[in-house]
């Protein structure tokens, strides 16, 4: 891990990795999307919907994951002051956006016809609203200040603070009356869902977790070739004056 | 595909969106990686190169500089001093 906080080395990696990701993810949603239209049966109460939720919750999932790796980032950045910790958090960002987002109107389009309704103000719906208003309001102080350094540090502090909606989306459907379903995947009892619909689900996750993996080390390239571009271009602006002088 | 009853609409809008979102971001990440990677090419062809990639000065240029005539003069000066002010 520390020979990677070399960010010349990182880049060596991610050229190496990005094409048997990319293989992986076509591989793995080629055979989710087959099981989830072909071999998995509908659901008793839900019926064919149910299908729904092989894009639904893999989204959820990546949504709250993606917040967990800035925060753990941002612990990096404030801490360790690791010199891709604020890379890593700038360039998880959008990815956590995009997948709350698909969570979000997955689950509405799941809702109209499970609940009659596509949004109601309950406790799981409106923590992965917050979550997704967290995602812009980090992208927005990284747009804000020009700096990275600075604009990292404060992007950390935000991270952290809106960790705190993390445990209150898992555990929301307990410690409130909603009309989201409890958790019935990952409980302490193990998962309550029939085996024939649980594995397109993991297969579909697993999709989704390489997809989330290939986007996120990309961006991390993107960022450390942009703060490049960025002071070589400082540079040849110090040459030019230099030259002028 | 099966046949996916009342709630197909639903079902095929859900999924159309995921892909439709994942999709862009995924070209849009392809797109900006790309276009970094050509302005950086496009910089260094220019022969502008980061602090630690630059070339370093070649022994006899820095003997050049040394044995200058006002390097040398420089050297031999005695520092100046400086006098406080009397209050």
């Amino acid at each position: 891990m520390i020979s990677l906080a070399n960010p010349t080395r990182f880049l060596n990696l991610v050229g190496a990795v990005v094409p048997w990701l990319a293989a992986l993810i076509v591989i793995l949603l080629g055979t989710g999307l087959y099981l989830a239209f072909f071999v998995s049966p509908p659901d008793y109460q839900q019926g064919e919907t149910v299908r729904i939720m092989y894009v639904h919750v893999p989204a959820a999932w990546l949504a709250m994951g993606c917040f967990l790796v800035i925060a753990i980032a941002a612990l990096g950045t404030l801490i360790w002051r690791h010199p891709l910790a604020d890379v890593a958090a700038k360039a998880a960002a959008p990815i956590g956006a995009c997948f709350t987002f698909v969570a979000l109107v997955t689950g509405s389009l799941w809702g109209k016809p499970m609940w009659g309704t596509y949004w109601v103000w309950d406790a799981r719906l409106t923590s992965m609203l917050v979550l997704f208003l967290l995602y812009l309001g980090l992208i927005a102080l990284w747009q804000a200040i020009e700096e990275p350094g600075r604009a990292g540090r404060a992007a950390a502090i935000l991270a952290l603070v809106g960790a705190i909606n993390i445990p209150i989306i898992k555990f929301s459907v307990n410690w409130w009356n909603t009309l989201h379903q409890p958790a019935s995947v990952l409980r302490v009892d193990g998962p309550s869902i029939d085996p024939a619909l649980l594995t397109p689900l993991f297969v579909m996750g697993a999709a989704f977790a390489a997809l989330f993996v290939l986007l996120h080390l990309l961006a991390m390239r993107t960022e450390i070739l942009r703060r490049r571009v960025r002071a070589l271009q400082q540079t040849q602006v110090e040459h030019a004056v230099l030259a002028g002088a | 595909m099966p046949d996916l009853g009342p709630h197909a609409a639903f079902i095929i809008g859900a999924y159309a969106i995921a892909f439709v979102v994942l999709g862009m971001l995924t070209l849009i990440t392809v797109v900006n990686d790309r276009k970094q990677a050509r302005m950086l090419i496009e910089l260094e062809r220019k022969g502008i190169r980061r602090r630690s990639t630059a070339k370093p000065l070649t022994p006899s240029v820095k003997t050049k500089i040394i044995k200058s005539k006002p390097a040398r003069a420089a050297a031999k000066r005695k520092p100046t001093r400086v006098r406080k002010p009397r209050t």
